[in-house]
């Protein structure tokens, strides 16, 4: 039986937990807002940017997209803030700034 | 286990015993018994003394110990009779068989005087005739079978054949050595019974 | 028609793995086990069976491909004893918290120190509460018995846990006795083929084995592990039946032997149940009435059964194998007595040690026994309730 992540949570009776509390469904971290975990976050400064896309590999979360040869906005309901972006970027095109923007 | 033999076996690490232990179980397996054959276990080192014991009855075997009172004991090298209490336990109905070319009045004062049979087989010789090497454990299982008669002559010789023949396939050359070393150990066994 | 042949403890395992014919099994070889993984590379080279065999560079990596094989999808085993199930230690407990119905055959050996190669139950105790299904066999028919039952025991849905398979290393394992086999398409009738639910190697349907769990589900985790091994109890009784049926041999928890009017009973465990067996019936004989109770599902710890089947006997002698250095006695004296304590059995309950690291025990070392339990009973001697047999 496939799981329903969103059936689950902190207040789930043991017998409706998964066997080894095993996750029988794929991508499901897409359903955790981990952004609003957030307390700095990378602003881009769109005119430096040239698209090199060095910033997307290093993402933990995947958070910044690519698509027809452009970097898209980043996905801030995942973005946790990090700043690996920020500090690969060679072109300062990234800034973080404190607070949950 | 209330009908059947137990058989205690004395030997050197690397000649035998307890190949000849586990021959016997196999042997006797064949001709519809109940068998055990099992070596008592140490470090394994060439030269060291080991025992081995086999368990042969029409009963079921249950029992998973050492055997302490033995109706036969197989002495594979004399020169254990030195350092072994190889009678220690023995029946005094059952009978020692040692492997040596020399005469049973010569053995007997080694033998803390035990009062049972006493058997002699220069299996040494034997094996050294008929295979030009010194497998002594041929001919000892052949005088055991002969001694403790836990089967025929006949069907002894016949599992045996059957045993080698599978177990020499690559060098049926060696199975009439065998058959012939077989056969001259229960001879001198019968020999010695007889007179 | 039953097949009659002799073998050895492992010549026995082997061939069983060999009938049964899983998918992957990774091993590293340890003393008395070696045979077992030696003879299945055998089978294999030789095309009698197709068993993926992976050489290991240890057994903490053997339990680790085990487990990664059996998660991947595979019907995975692997075989070991003493310092090798050791070093296991950590991958014992995830193959179970990770409810895969994998199986490893045990060959007891004990555990250092002094360093010594020959059997005791230390290695098999001291995993005790892995959350590992234990079987343990009195000589090598039940060797080859219980290891056929493994699979159908551990992939039952009511289970899913792991089965360790236990025999006595050198006594059962090395000896050469009769055996009963059933024909191959026997076997694989009875196992059956292994078909899982959810796989790792299953594309378009991903899944996430042992992912971390924070405390607000650990805790349940472990709970729903602890009624799985509660569950087994009924399908190891289901699958020893439906054994029984097609070999006409085996029992489902333990073996009562002679026991219906037995006052004095032997609990005990593996090999040394068969010498206990002969002395009940020699002492028999003599009109005394004595019983074995030979437990062969050491978890889940039958305790309400064994309290029930006990409780008309005056004393229990509760053998254990293995030391458990808390000065009260050894682990099966500690389950067995917590068990008469909880259903209120309220009988004479001695704890003996015997058989640590290779020293034998004998038919009369069990008649001394039951001697001192009727001692004990009959003329109200007192005797140490926690006591050693054969030292020195």
């Amino acid at each position: 039986m496939r799981t329903d992540i969103t059936k689950i949570n902190e207040t789930t009776p043991h017998d409706q937990l998964t066997e080894g509390l095993m996750v029988f469904a794929g991508g499901t971290s897409k359903l955790f807002n981990t952004g609003e975990w957030r307390t700095n976050t990378p602003v881009i400064h769109e005119e430096k940017c040239k698209h090199c896309f060095l910033c997307t590999p290093v993402c933990p979360d995947g958070c910044i997209p690519v698509e027809g040869g452009k970097r898209l906005p980043i996905d801030m309901d995942h973005c946790k803030g990090c700043g690996i972006c920020a500090a690969v970027c060679p072109f300062d095109a990234i800034e973080m700034k404190e607070g949950n923007i | 286990m209330k009908n059947g033999i137990e058989i205690r076996w004395h030997g050197r690490g690397g000649q035998g015993a307890k190949t000849a232990a586990l021959l016997l179980a196999d042997v006797a397996f064949k001709t519809g018994q109940n068998v055990q054959g099992f070596p008592e276990y140490g470090p394994e080192r060439m030269g060291a003394p080991i025992t081995a014991f086999n368990r042969i009855s029409t009963d079921k075997i249950r029992v998973h110990s050492n055997i302490y009172h033995p109706d036969y004991v197989v002495v594979v090298d004399e020169t254990l009779l030195e350092s072994v209490d190889v009678t220690a336990g023995l029946k005094e109905e059952g009978a020692i068989i040692v492997n040596t070319p020399k005469a049973k009045e010569e053995i007997l004062p080694h033998l803390k005087g035990y009062q049972g049979r006493v058997f002699t087989v220069d299996a040494r010789k034997i094996s050294m005739n008929t295979l030009g090497k010194n497998f002594p454990n041929s001919p000892m299982l052949a005088a055991t079978v002969a001694v403790s008669k836990v089967m025929p002559r006949e069907s002894f010789i016949k599992e045996m054949r059957a045993s080698y023949e599978h177990k020499f396939a690559k060098k049926p050359e060696v199975i009439d050595g065998n058959m012939k070393a077989l056969e001259l150990a229960f001879d001198v066994v019968e020999k010695d019974a007889q007179g | 028609m039953a097949i009659k042949d002799r073998m050895s403890g492992n010549e026995a395992v082997a061939y069983a793995i060999r009938q049964v014919n899983p998918d992957v099994m990774p091993a590293f070889p340890i003393t008395p086990s070696t045979e077992i993984p030696q003879m299945v590379s055998t089978y294999i080279a030789n095309g009698e069976m197709d068993t993926e065999f992976i050489p290991v560079e240890s057994e903490h990596s053997s339990m680790s491909a085990t487990i990664g094989a059996e998660a991947a999808g595979a019907r995975s085993l692997t075989a070991t004893s003493s310092a090798g199930l050791a070093l296991m230690w950590e991958e014992l407990l995830l193959a179970s918290s990770n409810r895969l119905p994998l199986v490893l055959t045990l060959v007891n050996r004990t555990l250092s120190g002094p360093i010594n190669i020959n059997c005791d139950h230390s290695d098999g105790m001291g995993a005790r509460d892995t959350g590992w299904i234990q079987i343990y066999a009195e000589n090598n028919q039940e060797a080859y018995d219980n290891f056929i039952q493994a699979y159908p025991i551990a992939e039952d849905k009511r289970v899913h846990l792991p089965v360790m398979i236990c025999q006595d290393g050198f006594i059962t394992s090395h000896a050469v006795e009769n055996i009963e086999l059933l024909e191959d398409e026997k076997v694989k009738e009875f196992v059956g083929e292994y078909e899982p639910e959810e796989f790792l190697l299953n594309p378009g349907n991903p899944i996430a084995v042992g992912p971390y769990s924070i405390s607000n589900y650990a805790m349940e985790a472990k709970k729903n592990q602890e009624i799985a091994m509660e569950n087994s109890k009924e399908v190891i009784i289901e699958v020893a039946e439906k054994y029984r049926e097609l070999s006409g041999r085996g029992f489902s928890l333990f073996e009562e032997y002679r026991t219906e009017d037995a006052d004095y009973i032997m609990l005990i465990m593996g090999s040394a149940a068969g010498t206990a067996k002969q002395a009940v019936d020699d002492l028999r004989e003599q009109g005394k009435k004595v019983g074995v109770l030979k437990l062969r599902v050491f978890r889940p710890f039958p305790a309400k059964e064994i309290a029930e089947a006990l409780k008309n006997c005056k004393a229990v002698a509760i053998m254990d194998r293995c030391e458990s250095y808390n000065g009260n006695g050894g682990p099966l004296g500690g389950e067995v007595t917590s068990a008469l304590f909880r259903f209120k059995v309220m009988i004479e309950a001695v704890n003996y040690i015997y058989g640590l690291a290779g020293r034998d025990f004998t038919v009369s070392d069990v008649c001394g026994i039951f001697e001192e339990l009727e001692d004990m009973i009959v003329n109200g001697t007192e005797i140490e309730q926690f006591q050693y047999i054969r030292l020195r």
